[in-house]
């Protein structure tokens, strides 16, 4: 009896556990989603509709008054005779100089770096730990480290470099130098981790297809053209979007290295928001900045997914 | 169009403007005293003490460096003093300072005593973050003769007094008394004005030494600069506030001044932050216009022989550039009537404790403490206050700090040699016009 009793139960059991599966309903699939898309709502839309609406207002939180201005804060960024079009400018033509100088060498450096780590040799996990260290320090001891270094007068570069002759170079108060020491300083700190995924992305490559490719007698350049390098486009995607992304936002580096200097010259885009939101409380206007900026970085990263898209032969 | 926005905001778009509108409504009502019908305990302003019960004061201030120390000793001295008050400090950069503030007060987290810099006043009282302490100063019978004139007037916006003088910290001349020594100059005779200095200068060149580093950052070169605009006889803005001046007369003298000692070879070019001060402390350069703070750093460097005077009278008149550190006390969101009197037992108390903080590197700004024998026994800091008739602050003009930070570019591109000191003036103060007509409106003044 209990025997069949407990058979019975289970049975039961078991038609009632079917049914649920089978019966999963249609918001199945946003309830597991719902733990992301609550912080998502929360988090990043619901943030942007809000500095959307602020970028309509002369927005200061902290005072009562918050004028509703329409689409002026847009208009004056392209009316040349407003207090915020030529330091937003300036600052956009400041982050493209340095993102054009910079993008190609984040992706282009770590691509040969990890195709070096890829291969068997001792002490490559060694390497590997050298080459990505620098991405774990932060922004600030970066900035701090190479502000000595870069030191005009008592900077460890121009003492190296004065051994050969060279006089004293203004890292962080000359122009093209500011941009240059910019580029080598990021190069140096972020390339480790592009080189990383870059490894995981040969890794993923099988082996059959170089083994093929020496089949068919390819030489080391032809194999790295011809398998290498088509293997590695999702990848390579990711990391020009990313880098562009990031070398877009800098902001830390000019701070602490060149002060936005010399001039205004290396006072990025986020800088001029940051210091118009937090500083001048002018948060309306520096919305319609970060929105115009974000317009701006849309359109490039379209045009790069255009370019470089895997193409359907 | 703003009670639309008012509706809004309450109606909960976002929790920020929630706060902010909230912490408006409640300071309208609340005033410095604390809940209306209340005994008005705040009404000795901390002269008579505190007895209620035992309250918690956080204390905001920004002195991470070497400063920092000599604050908290006497914040713990007056702990261990103040049974029934106990004051946490906290201490954060002055720039994540100036950001956060106005926040926590907002959102109701803001500490019951803060200092800050006699430039940021201004700004934060129209903007709703400080309460007017006017009571503070009655009660503690603190009086104009107190203090120097300029140094008192810093603390008022719109005819109602925001901050309590702490301390004021002005630029000095320090040199170097060896390298002195080596180009024939007398140590103990520092150049007191154009010709002396260029004399010196040119001394210093006979030996091949640059003597006067020009640095192309607002520390300390647009400070410099500064002082030197007012030495000429010229302003930073006209009357009003409403329009720069920096360009005019005295302004150009001033930046070509400054900006020839590189021209003239009296300092490398291009020369990084902090480099001239270095400088001076390993021998390489010999005079560097620095703030009084620099007193500490220089006597932590062992085997340097230095001393430092009142700036040199380049221009005619006398003027040095100074800031000032002030309490204040951030509004309240919910009025507690024990934290504001309690507050202001502790700004009284450690304004009369300012010797102790003099010995951070600050020239206290209380008259009675800068006179006592025990303050002329800080030979340095002494020497510097000697200027405090001669200092000048930024107008009290909400915003102001967004308009001068145009001044620091025409500095920068000047003494880069980038551009000529009339032309990057001029266009600065054009920039700096349309901030502050934009300021005006914004704060409707």
């Amino acid at each position: 009896m209990t025997v069949q009793a407990s058979a019975g139960a289970v049975r039961r059991r078991r038609t009632r556990t079917s049914t649920a599966v089978r019966g999963y309903g249609r918001a199945t699939p946003y309830l597991f989603l719902a733990p992301y898309l609550v912080l998502f709502l929360l988090f990043v839309i619901g943030p942007a509709i809000f500095g959307f609406w602020m970028s309509l207002h002369d927005w200061d939180f902290q005072l009562p008054g918050k004028p509703f201005v329409g689409l002026q804060n847009y208009k004056d960024l392209f009316d040349p005779l407003s207090a915020t079009a030529e330091p937003f400018w300036h600052s956009m033509r400041a982050t493209g100089i340095f993102t054009v100088a910079s993008v190609p060498f984040l992706v282009g450096l770590p691509l040969g770096l990890a195709v070096l780590l890829n291969r068997k040799f001792p002490g490559r996990t060694f390497f590997r730990a050298v080459y990505f260290a620098p991405f774990v320090l932060g922004v600030a001891v970066i900035g701090l480290m190479f502000r000595y270094i870069l030191d005009t007068s008592f900077g460890i570069l121009n003492a190296f470099l004065g051994l050969f002759g060279i006089s004293e170079i203004g890292w962080t108060t000359e122009q093209p130098w500011a941009f240059v020491a910019l580029v080598a300083v990021t190069v140096w700190w972020t390339a480790g981790f592009n080189s990383i995924i870059y490894l995981a992305g040969l890794q993923d490559i099988p082996p059959e297809q170089y083994e093929a490719a020496e089949l068919d007698g390819a030489n080391g350049w032809q194999k790295f053209r011809n398998v290498t390098l088509p293997g590695l486009r999702p990848v390579t995607v990711f990391i020009v979007i990313i880098t562009l992304l990031a070398s877009a936002n800098m902001f830390g580096q000019s701070v602490l290295i060149t002060q936005g200097g010399p001039g205004d010259t290396t006072t990025t885009a986020l800088m001029v928001i940051t210091d118009t939101g937090f500083s001048q409380f002018r948060m309306g206007q520096a919305t319609a900045m970060s929105y115009l900026l974000a317009l701006c970085l849309a359109v490039v990263a379209l045009v790069v997914f255009a370019v470089v898209r895997e193409r359907k032969s | 169009m703003n009670t639309i926005n008012r509706r809004l905001v309450l109606g909960g778009i976002g929790a920020l403007g929630i706060g902010a509108s909230a912490a408006v409504l409640s300071g309208c009502g609340e005033g410095s005293a604390g809940k209306p019908g209340a005994a008005p305990a705040t009404g000795d302003g901390g002269a008579k003490g505190y007895d209620g019960p035992n309250v918690e004061l956080d204390f905001w201030n920004g002195f991470t460096g070497g400063d920092g120390p000599y604050m908290r000793k006497i914040v713990d001295q007056f702990n261990s003093e103040h049974s029934n008050i106990k004051v946490k400090m906290t201490v954060m950069q002055w720039a994540d300072y100036y950001t956060k503030l106005p926040t926590a007060v907002s959102s109701g987290r803001g500490p019951a005593v803060a200092i800050m810099h006699v430039d940021s006043l201004a700004t934060n009282a129209a903007r709703n973050v400080i309460e007017p302490l006017d009571d503070v100063a009655k009660a503690l019978e603190l009086k104009q003769e107190d203090f120097s004139d300029v140094v008192w007037k810093a603390g008022e916006y719109n005819g109602k007094r925001y901050g309590i003088p702490l301390d004021v910290h002005p630029l000095g001349f320090f040199y170097n008394k060896a390298v002195m020594t080596k180009a024939g100059l007398d140590p103990a005779k520092p150049p007191t004005n154009a010709d002396e200095y260029a004399a010196a200068l040119d001394a210093f060149k006979s030996k091949g030494i640059q003597g006067h580093w020009a640095t192309p950052f607002p520390f300390t070169g647009v400070l410099s600069v500064q002082a030197l605009l007012w030495q000429f006889g010229g302003e930073l803005f006209n009357s009003d506030s409403s329009k720069a001046t920096w360009h005019e007369e005295g302004g150009v003298k001033a930046l070509s001044w400054f900006s020839d000692l590189v021209k003239n070879g009296h300092s490398p070019k291009n020369v990084a932050q902090d480099a001239d001060n270095i400088a001076v402390m390993n021998g390489k350069n010999a005079f560097v216009w620095n703030g009084i703070w620099n007193i500490n750093t220089f006597k932590e460097k062992k085997g340097l022989e230095w001393g430092v005077a009142p700036l040199p009278n380049i221009g005619g008149t006398k003027a040095a550039w100074a800031g000032s550190h002030q309490f204040v006390l951030p509004k309240l969101k919910t009025p507690d009537q024990n934290k504001s009197s309690a507050a202001r037992v502790f700004v009284n108390y450690v304004s009369q404790k300012s010797l102790e903080w003099a010995k951070g590197g600050q020239v206290p700004a209380r008259k009675q403490v800068r006179e006592s024998a025990e303050f002329k026994a800080l030979p340095e800091q002494a020497a510097l206050a000697t200027q405090i008739d001669d200092l000048h602050f930024p107008p009290p003009v909400p915003g102001i700090g967004d308009a001068l930070a145009e001044l620091n570019k025409a500095v920068n591109e000047s003494v880069l040699l980038k551009a000529e000191p009339g032309k990057a003036l001029a266009d600065a103060a054009a920039r700096a016009d349309k901030i502050l007509e934009a300021n005006r409106k914004k704060y409707g003044a």
